[in-house]
């Protein structure tokens, strides 16, 4: 049971550190459990067959959770980000404000500095603790996306980074000897931004989204939410569904990861919200006494963590407070998996060998993708249109 | 000597007067009667603003009924979902637009599809062959015999519209306006000012003009203020000169703001006012335009048809997309043809060897094709 999922202004509590181990195998759908691949801090029951037995009296298997967390705390928690988007869509400043640290300067390149002609990607690193829960975050930027003459294949390096870092998780893992604790430097959530058009989607926006949602977690937002009205703002969200809809684009929360009704209707809600329309500051400024983030203007203040002026708390909860565990879920348990079978397959390798496996050397082109999500789940009926 | 004199008519009987001080008025009167005529070229992105800030700016409805089109469009069978293709389409519309007895005859051009492809290397080859295309019509008209009614369908201003979400002018608007400075005035424009604050707005104007002047973009500049115009007229040629580019926002719809109505628009955190000087350059935009559309016509006359004239008569007169395909095409053509020419021959004169050899006495025809 997630933690109840409303925007709210209070601090941050520590972390849950794990979902509460009450997902039972057998409320999970058509998936096979056994091949759900154990995330590193949690052993699940294995059969779904057990029956549940009555307990005489109080034991004290709750303090597992305790020790659980403990462990957890002790270990740290990673968490990668991808920021995607055209130049001047207020990434950087997302991002800081995401995390209220200066994780990038604010990108204002002087004069003389050119756009990078091709699309580079940079990855920074930092440790934010906060009540002795630390983690360890990177964020990748992508600057030079979309801002060619010819945007042709602009998504190729970053398909290529995020199959890379599944290359090097699963080399790590097919290892005799492996380390205890892999460094998980997989892209757990991308995080796109749509330029505030108004209108609709753009080809590229469509393009890039078909592709990289098969491959990872894709967030899209609609970025410099302040040029909108509240009106223009919900029916280019309402347009921006329905192009996703239309091109079977699945973003994060997905329709068919679901596993019970109140994971459903949480998601629901988020689903219907999707894309956030989002406003970045980093700098304050006081507004009746308090002192906020915000954008000052000629005719008013845009509060960045004020729902009425943009969603941008909703994106910050989403991320951190409540789905960041389950982001990691899903990439570990489903895209790398993907990944993982693709390349199996590709060397012909059994996929629960003994021993060590020799890969075929990871293809030079690491942007294929390993293709729709059906490969991997049974047919999952909850939507009607065709992927 | 009546008493009763028009203020601009001084009395004939003046000694050392001749009249013709009353010639402004005639033509004032004549080009009332015969109206005016202005065709404005809008480019940009799609969603940056550009028919909304139209309306604004002439207070007119230009597009009645625009649908927005989605991403995807049904396809014929009405069976699944296709991607619109986006192309570069030029739509003109006309306006007659009348105040206070003077007649104005607006067309505004625009181009929906401009920047949107992902690929958009080709996207202003439909603009400029447009833009030639005036002129090409122009120059035809008057060169023709009856020269009375040429309608002046040139682009006199282009209003680039530049996204104010990047960090200055993007590859493609420097690629632009790079092709286009010969041949219309360009005005670049901020689009949908009310995303940047003050300070934003600033350092993207200056980072503009010193792109702008890095790659040598012509743009249009407002001439300098006369030295016998008066004092006000100075200042404010002086002012338009230094906001350039404007950043503006457009609007139609009517707000309540401090008491009274006026255009703007609604924030949860504010109302930004689109004839308010502190919030945008709207107004200096408009004043800019009417008060030197004379200007420009005057320079997209002299200057870039007259370029344009000398380049096509130069040509002698043939077509500009023609023109170098052509000499490639012809030499290849001429070339092509020699080949087949002198194989034809080699067969002649292997068949002739061959019949020769064969004994066959015919001194008969040798069936020249040639």
């Amino acid at each position: 049971m997630r933690t109840q999922w409303s925007p709210s202004a209070a601090p941050v509590t520590p972390l849950s550190p794990l979902h509460p181990d009450d997902r039972h195998p057998c409320a999970l759908g058509p998936m096979d459990p056994l091949r759900r691949s154990p995330s590193p801090c949690t052993s699940r029951p294995p059969s779904p067959r057990t029956p549940p037995c009555e307990m005489l009296g109080h034991v004290g298997i709750e303090a597992v959770l305790e020790q659980l967390k403990i462990k957890a705390m002790k270990m740290g928690f990673e968490f990668n980000i991808m920021v995607v988007g055209q130049s001047g869509l207020g990434k950087s400043t997302m991002v800081n404000t995401l995390f209220k640290s200066k994780m990038w300067k604010s990108t204002l390149p002087g004069l003389g500095v050119p756009m990078p002609q091709t699309l580079q990607l940079q990855s920074v690193t930092h440790i934010i603790e906060e009540n002795s829960v630390k983690l360890k975050l990177t964020v990748t930027d992508t600057p030079g996306f979309g801002d060619q003459i010819n945007n042709d294949k602009c998504w190729d390096p970053i398909l290529g980074y995020i199959n890379g870092q599944y290359e090097r998780y699963l080399q790590e893992e097919i290892l005799i000897t492996r380390q205890r604790h892999i460094p998980d430097t997989r892209v757990h959530c991308c995080v796109y931004f749509v330029p505030p058009t108004g209108h609709c989607l753009r080809p590229l926006d469509i393009e890039f989204l078909q592709r990289l949602c098969r491959t990872v977690n894709v967030v899209p937002v609609i970025a410099r939410a302040d040029s909108l009205t509240i009106e223009e703002r919900e029916a280019f969200r309402r347009r921006i569904q329905h192009d996703l809809r239309a091109h079977c684009i699945e973003v994060y929360p997905q329709k068919c990861f679901d596993e019970d009704i109140s994971d459903r209707i949480l998601n629901s809600k988020i689903r219907d919200r999707i894309p956030f329309a989002v406003v970045g500051a980093d700098q304050e400024h006081l507004v009746n006494g308090r002192c906020v983030l915000g954008r000052k203007t000629k005719w008013g203040i845009i509060e960045v963590e004020n729902m009425a002026h943009c969603e941008f708390p909703l994106l910050r909860d989403l991320l951190i407070r409540s789905h960041l565990q389950d982001l990691k879920d899903i990439t570990h348990n489903v895209h790398y998996e993907n990944y993982r079978v693709f390349r199996l397959n590709q060397s012909h390798a059994l996929p629960r060998g003994p021993g060590w496996v020799n890969l075929a050397p990871a293809p030079a082109d690491l942007t294929a993708t390993p293709g729709p999500w059906k490969v991997r789940w049974q047919a999952h009926d909850s939507s009607d249109e065709e992927c | 000597m009546s008493k009763q004199q028009p203020a601009q008519f001084i009395n004939p009987e003046t000694p050392g007067y001749v009249g013709f001080a009353n010639l402004p008025n005639q033509v004032h009167r004549k080009s009332v009667k015969k109206g005016f005529e202005f065709t404005l070229m809008v480019v940009g992105e799609s969603g940056l603003g550009k028919s909304t800030l139209i309306n604004s700016l002439f207070l007119t409805d230009l597009y009645p009924e625009r649908i927005i089109p989605g991403a995807a469009a049904l396809n014929t069978r009405n069976t699944s979902w296709e991607k619109i293709e986006r192309t570069v389409q030029i739509e003109a519309s006309t306006v007659e637009i009348e105040e206070r007895g003077v007649k104005l005859r607006l067309t505004v051009v625009d181009t929906p599809g401009y920047g949107d492809a992902i690929n958009c290397r080709d996207c202003f080859k439909t603009i400029i062959s447009y833009i030639d295309e005036q002129f090409e019509r122009y120059l035809h008209d008057e060169s023709g015999l009856n020269r009375r009614h040429i309608i002046d369908n040139r682009v006199h201003c282009c209003f680039y519209f530049i996204s104010p979400f990047g960090h200055g002018l993007k590859p493609l608007d420097v690629a632009f306006m790079k092709a286009i400075h010969n041949k219309v005035n360009i005005v670049p424009v901020i689009a949908k000012a009310d995303t940047l604050t003050l300070k934003e707005r600033e350092r993207l104007k200056k980072r503009i003009l010193d792109e702008i002047e890095e790659h040598n973009i012509k743009i249009y500049h407002l001439p300098d203020a006369e030295s016998d115009e008066d004092e006000d007229f100075k200042e404010q040629t002086r002012l338009l000169k230094a906001s350039i580019p404007f950043s503006v926002v457009g609007s139609n719809q009517l707000i309540e703001a401090k008491g009274k109505k006026v255009r703007g628009r609604l924030y949860p955190w504010g109302v930004v006012e689109v004839e308010n000087p502190e919030h945008n350059d709207f107004l200096k935009l408009r004043t800019m335009l009417i008060t030197h559309m004379q200007d420009l016509q005057e320079v997209t006359q002299d200057l870039h048809y007259e370029n344009f004239r000398s380049e096509r008569l130069k040509r002698g007169g043939r077509k500009v997309e023609n023109e170098d395909m052509n000499k490639d095409q012809i030499l290849l053509e001429k070339e092509a043809e020699l080949r087949r020419m002198q194989e034809m021959i080699a067969r002649m004169q292997a068949q002739m060897q061959m019949q020769m050899q064969g004994g066959d006495g015919d001194s008969g025809v040798h069936g020249h094709h040639v």
